[in-house]
């Protein structure tokens, strides 16, 4: 009885025992000693490992903030908010963080234009943008997969009427969505106020007009009209120059196809 | 005898062979209204237009041409006067410029055309690229690219492609038994100023009559021999003929030539020969008319840039009926919409498919029943390479060597949940070689 069912019980249990303990020595005497403060400052961060900041994640961006004093301001998806918690948690005097939003720039919705072909792999953006550059009759618009959705961890972005839109009051500017389009689409853009051109075509005027209604179609009209020389047609698109923008919304009212919008 | 049975096997599917057309003559296609002709019908790097709207231009003219090593020049398929250049999208999604030729009907040669003296390895190569010779089996890749393998002395096999494994196409079949001389000839060239000394002709055995011609033309020389392989798709592999006929294995990221073989396609050669004669470059070739709905499936000799909906009208389709166009075989082809996509270099069949044929199956969740591993030729894993795509796990996309798959598409069509697993893979090649860039 002893021998055939106790003693192997014991046996394992007094292992058992032994293994616990050389653990829990090992684990003080050879422990890697984590510095709170970096670990208060991990977990002001939002753990989304985004990359803005600039630093392969949330982890070595708390380490360079408390090691090498890296300014406290650049996670761009916690704000403000996390920005004043480091301060507060490092000792230093907060700096305002540049708050972004992404954009879309395509206005190609379904009653604008149409399709090359009916696609039937993978639904996916980057599986369609294999053949002929996505199934859309704009080689440069959105696909209309939402493989920018499905990266979105903050339901910020979503597909209306075919096109990726999104929703700036809930766009933390963290950019996930933005590395995942296969026609780089989604730029970050200053979240207060904006002027920006929905629109990706460098097909010339005659060829976007024929595939989008809503396409810019290089006709100048508002580079002409801009008083601060801040927007100009480069490669049959027009392109804002945001260090002169001052956003007064003077292109936005005289672009004949409506694809300057404007949010504040 | 030089007609041996390879005895190496790779797996691979049994598909109907469909192959309607492998009797008939080629028939050469009437002159087309207009001709466009994409300055990209290779792999590599896009031809600059050497012409301008208005321009006269004459059967073989160089019109267009690039500095790069990696491209080839493309010339005029027809005599004419250039109507346009326009803005054409590849298939892979590149923008190039095509040159539209509206044919006088003439077809007057141009002036400089005249065969190509070739001296030594250095002139072979050149007169190669002026061929503007791209492998016409199906990828395009430059001729003179492949031929011109830095390492000469490790170069000792030339494998020549006459497989054709894909159902329905039947145009490298008819160049072997209508050019059986050229295709000798092309490949005595190749050996001759590459110092090659064996070559082996890969036929399926399903094709006896390709077999016997090629041996009995092949007879006096005896450095070719005509290989049977397995009637199996995917014989014509590159991978995989190279293992059939030669036993070779071409590591992943390594060329054939690394392993001192070439690889070519048998009416690439073939044409070589005829170009090495007559200096006419590459301006026209053989296409596969066939599917449900074409009423005259036949082979067609075509100049490049005819449009294929005028083909397709030539071989009597039934227009209202189409519902899906292939450029190539239904197991590597690609889909075209626009029935006004030019011929281009690497086509080598034209299918007509109906509403019933094009209807896609419905995608359900892997059952896990490893029917795709069985039949994979490079021994992959394509149910476990979709798992790990999908969670966007580079390590184990790695160690599963996803770079080995060429695209046969035996797993999507072996796959009973009727899974887009081929396309997995190269959406997962490509997000590895991003990756890596990073």
């Amino acid at each position: 009885m002893f021998e055939t069912y106790l003693l192997p019980i014991l046996l394992f249990v007094g292992l058992g025992l032994l293994a616990g303990l050389l653990l829990a020595v090992v684990s003080t005497v050879f422990a890697v000693k984590s510095d709170e403060k970096t670990q208060a400052v991990r977990e002001a961060l939002p753990g989304i490992n985004c990359g803005v900041c600039g630093f392969s994640g949330c982890d070595q961006y708390a380490e360079k903030i408390v090691s090498e004093g890296v300014s406290t301001n650049r996670c761009v998806p916690g704000g403000d908010a996390a920005a004043k918690k480091i301060s507060e948690i490092m000792g230093v005097s907060f700096e305002d963080v540049s708050e972004k939003v992404a954009v879309v720039h395509c206005g190609g919705v379904c009653s604008a234009t149409g399709d090359k072909y009916e696609y039937h792999g993978t639904p996916t953006c980057a599986a369609c943008n294999e053949f002929y550059a996505g199934s859309g009759l704009c080689d440069y618009g959105c696909i209309g997969f939402g493989d920018c959705v499905k990266a979105c961890r903050y339901d910020a972005i979503h597909l209306v009427d075919g096109v990726a839109r999104v929703d700036p009051k809930k766009c933390v500017g963290c950019t996930l969505c933005a590395v995942q389009c296969p026609k780089h689409l989604i730029n970050m853009v200053d979240a207060t106020a904006s002027v920006n051109v929905i629109c990706a075509s460098q097909n010339s005027g005659k060829v976007t007009r024929g595939n989008c209604s809503n396409g810019c179609i290089a006709c100048k009209k508002c580079e002409k009209t801009c008083p601060y020389d801040a927007i100009h047609v480069e490669g049959n698109l027009a392109r804002i120059d945001y260090d002169k923008c001052t956003r007064c919304g003077a292109c936005v009212k005289v672009c004949p196809v409506q694809c300057i919008h404007s949010f504040s | 005898m030089s007609v041996s049975k390879s005895r190496r096997k790779l797996r691979g599917v049994f598909l109907r062979h469909d192959k309607h057309t492998q009797e008939m003559e080629t028939v050469r296609l009437p002159m087309p209204a207009a001709v466009k002709l994409p300055m990209l019908q290779h792999m590599g790097k896009p031809c600059r237009p050497l012409v301008k709207k208005g321009d006269l231009v004459k059967v073989g003219q160089k019109i267009g041409d690039c500095d790069e090593l990696f491209s080839v020049p493309v010339h005029a398929s027809v005599s004419g006067e250039v109507a346009e250049l326009q803005e054409y999208t590849a298939v892979g999604g590149a923008v190039t410029q095509a040159v539209v030729i509206r044919p006088d009907g003439e077809q007057a040669v141009s002036e400089e055309i005249a065969p190509p003296t070739v001296t030594d390895r250095e002139s072979f190569l050149k007169a190669v690229r002026e061929s503007g010779l791209a492998g016409m089996g199906g990828a395009g890749f430059p001729a003179h690219v492949k031929l011109g393998y830095k390492d000469v002395n490790r170069l000792d096999t030339l494998v020549i492609n006459a497989a054709e494994c894909e159902p329905y196409i039947t145009s490298d079949y008819r160049e072997c038994l209508e050019h059986t001389a050229d295709v000798i000839e092309g490949i005595q060239a190749v050996k001759k100023w590459l110092r090659i000394d064996n070559a082996y002709i890969g036929v399926e055995d399903d094709k006896p009559a390709a077999i016997r011609a090629l041996d009995e033309a092949a007879a006096g020389d005896s450095g070719i021999q005509v290989v049977k392989l397995h009637s199996k798709y995917p014989q014509g592999a590159e991978k995989v003929i190279i293992y059939t006929a030669t036993g070779r294995v071409v590591e992943d990221g390594k060329l054939p030539a690394d392993h001192g073989v070439l690889v070519m396609n048998v009416s690439s050669v073939a044409f070589l020969a005829r170009y090495l004669k007559t200096g006419m470059p590459f301006i026209s070739r053989r296409l596969t008319v066939d599917g449900p709905v074409v009423r005259k499936p036949q082979n067609v000799e075509v100049p490049l840039g005819t449009p294929i909906g005028e083909v397709l009208r030539f071989c009597d389709t039934d227009e209202e009926a189409v519902k899906m166009i292939l450029m190539g075989g239904p197991m590597m082809g690609v889909c075209v919409y626009d029935p006004e996509t030019p011929v281009i270099k690497n086509n080598n069949a034209v299918l007509a498919f109906d509403q019933k044929n094009a209807q896609v199956p419905k995608t359900t969740a892997c059952i896990r029943c490893g029917k795709c591993v069985y039949v994979c030729p490079m021994n992959l894993m394509p149910a476990a390479l979709e798992k790990a795509y999908d969670s966007k796990n580079a390590a184990a996309l790695t160690a599963m060597s996803v770079n080995l798959c060429m695209n046969c598409g035996c797993c999507s069509y072996i796959c009973p949940a009727k899974r887009n697993l081929a396309q997995k893979n190269q959406l997962a090649k490509a997000y590895l070689k991003e990756q890596k860039q990073k």
